[in-house]
């Protein structure tokens, strides 16, 4: 268990802008009624991505969307890692996977860059309020290890220098690119596929 | 080695297009609507024939899982698919969501339909925004061609709600699952009852891993005997291997059931970092599962059976591997972090338990620990083992009991190493 407490300066209200409102209402029609609690996470995360981080304001109003009382929303908006309960990075924050399977290919690494670039301890802003970092448990993505996941996408088979490059890219707001960073295709082995080299559209017959 | 012609996911690496037509062409959605006009039992049966065991980890045969269904039934039927892929070392679920995803939609109607399931949740763990966005692409693709949704051409009323997690690897465990979906924390509920009595809003239930699902429509196309005849008895079929770790090539590949371990790290991955004979160990699924030392390795092969003989597990056929250069003490340690950090809290043993074993593994670490520490270290994971409401105790337990099993001597050294270079330090 991770200890998740709420950030003390918190905002004063939250309001869905009218597309993320009606986005959630439509969200909230896909359960069967009676059951609208189960868009809770969805609406959290919406919040999230139109706030930056997880605030009180809105894990209230999202409660009163749905009919939930405070503390059963306090408890997800804790319970989940995934919600940022302080402010992140303007431009970025970075989660490092340091799981075994990433540990193995060098995570270590790359969380010693992000305590040197962008701060010392995790969940803590850079100088500029422009970064912050954490650690994460496994992302998903071992056969792509070590990796990062920045916003949407992550980014893979990093090494200090592919990772330092993001980290400039960031910086000077040039685009960067999803996905492995050393040109391979997702998670087929370097050098090329040891399978599926046939036409994947022949016939299989019956047996 | 299996045949290109016998691999279900043709396009697992995203080379080729995701999209429905071109999955059409790959095979996917062919036939479908003869297969429910077949009947309920028809598809269980073939399913029951084609030896398809759960590709979640735990290798519970699917057709008896979904005859465990009740077939006259007030309430509505669920199908759950677990998309939550958490287990440090698989990420074949992944592949499947944004490469193959219209074979787990058309893998999602045929289960529903089987156990009279109008309505399927997709849980699919919240890190995969794009995974999310992809199937979400493919199931309104899905929708707009008539293939589910109501009155479809398949003829079964059929929809499917995409939901996502938000970080919490518990929520892959299937009432955790459950408890997520219906908007609460994911804590494990007791059973019985079952989720096929009582799961999802109190509905009848059954939960399935994405693989799993995944492989229907082929098993149905070609036959439950040709799936049946790939691999070893009780162990067949193909299986999505992840192979992470210390290997030249890590990769996902679809193979046989019961492949060596070594003609699969030597045939896909380019061999162990620095030749065969600089293996150390390997989990050989999941970081649940006690790692197997190399001289066990040279024969072994990737089934169900055959890892449980040697006090492992197949799981979710992910293989991590470990050279000589790793520090295995550190490797387990951070395993039991990962326990630590995603224990839910509900069991005081695996609440207390996780973060002991973690802290007195960290000071093994570094050889600050007792040599007695060692066997009260056993003690306690067998104190957490079995005594949890749900399987995260043990997959915590396992890998620190994997340790102390096989690797012994190297934390006794250590510590016998740190006390020798104090008592020098002293002198």
């Amino acid at each position: 268990m991770a200890v998740r407490r709420l950030y003390p300066e918190q905002p004063l209200s939250f309001a869905f802008t009218p597309e993320n409102q009606a986005w959630a209402q439509r969200e909230i029609a896909k359960y069967p009624a009676g059951k609208e609690a189960s868009a809770v996470i969805a609406l959290l995360w919406r919040a999230q991505e139109q706030e930056g981080w997880t605030t009180e304001p809105a894990i209230r109003a999202i409660a009163d969307m749905l009919g939930m009382a405070y503390i059963r929303v306090l408890e997800i908006a804790t319970f989940y890692t995934m919600f940022q309960l302080a402010p992140v990075g303007k431009k970025a924050h970075v989660q490092v996977c340091g799981t075994t399977p990433c540990m193995l290919r060098g995570s270590d690494a790359i969380i010693e860059m992000c305590k040197e670039h962008i701060a010392e301890h995790p969940h803590e802003l850079s100088k500029d309020g422009d970064f912050s970092w954490e650690e994460v448990e496994c992302l998903g993505c071992c056969a792509n290890a070590p990796v990062v996941q920045i916003g949407k996408d992550t980014y893979e088979d990093l090494d200090p220098e592919l990772f330092a490059k993001i980290l400039q890219d960031l910086e000077k707001g040039r685009p960067l690119k999803p996905g492995s960073q050393t040109g391979r295709q997702t998670s087929c082995p370097a050098g090329g596929p040891t399978t599926l080299l046939a036409d994947p559209t022949l016939k299989t017959e019956k047996v | 080695m299996l045949q290109d012609k016998d691999r279900i996911f043709r396009n697992l690496y995203g080379f080729h297009d995701w999209r429905l037509p071109a999955a059409r062409a790959r095979g996917a959605w062919d036939g479908t609507k003869g297969f429910i006009d077949s009947g309920h039992d028809w598809i269980i049966n073939e399913v029951k024939t084609s030896g398809l065991r759960g590709r979640g980890g735990a290798g519970f045969p699917t057709g008896l899982k979904w005859s465990f269904m009740p077939k006259n039934d007030a309430r509505p039927s669920y199908l759950v698919i677990n998309g939550d892929e958490s287990e440090p070392g698989s990420c074949k679920d992944r592949e499947i969501m944004r490469h193959d995803p219209h074979l787990l939609i058309e893998g999602a109607l045929l289960a529903s339909f089987a156990m009279r399931a109008h309505t399927c949740f997709i849980y699919i763990r919240g890190e995969f925004i794009r995974e999310r966005e992809r199937l979400q692409a493919a199931v309104d693709e899905a929708y707009d061609a008539k293939l589910i949704g109501k009155d479809n051409v398949n003829g079964w009323d059929f929809d499917i709600v995409i939901h996502h997690g938000a970080g919490a690897y518990i929520c892959g465990e299937e009432t955790a699952l459950i408890e997520s979906i219906e908007g609460k924390k994911g804590m494990p509920r007791l059973k019985p009852p079952f989720p096929a009595n009582v799961g999802l809003y109190g509905a009848p239930t059954t939960v399935n891993n994405v693989e799993s699902i995944a492989v229907v429509g082929d098993i149905l196309r070609r036959g439950g005997a040709w799936f049946a005849s790939l691999g070893k008895p009780n162990n067949t079929g193909t299986k999505l291997f992840q192979i992470s770790g210390h290997v030249n090539n890590p990769c996902v590949v679809e193979e046989e059931m019961g492949i060596p371990l070594r003609e699969l790290i030597d045939k896909h991955c380019g061999g162990v970092r620095g030749g065969w004979d600089n293996l150390l160990c390997a989990i050989p699924g999941g970081s649940s599962m006690p790692m197997i030392p190399a001289e066990q390795c040279n024969d072994l092969t990737m089934d169900f059976d055959a890892l449980v003989k040697l006090k492992s597990g197949l799981g979710t056929a992910a293989v991590i591997v470990m050279d000589k250069s790793t520090d295995i003490i550190k490797a387990i340690t951070r395993i039991a972090y990962f326990y630590k950090h995603e224990s839910c809290g509900q069991c005081t043993p695996c609440r207390e338990g996780t973060g002991w074993m973690f802290r007195v593994l960290e000071r093994m670490q570094r050889g600050e620990a007792e040599l007695r520490e060692i066997d009260l270290l056993y003690k306690v994971t067998k104190q957490v083992e079995g005594h949890t409401i749900c399987a995260l105790g043990d997959a915590a337990a396992w890998p620190v009991q994997g340790l102390l099993r096989n690797y012994r001597h190297v934390i006794e050294e250590r510590i016998e190493a740190r006390r020798a270079a104090v008592k020098e330090a002293a002198e």
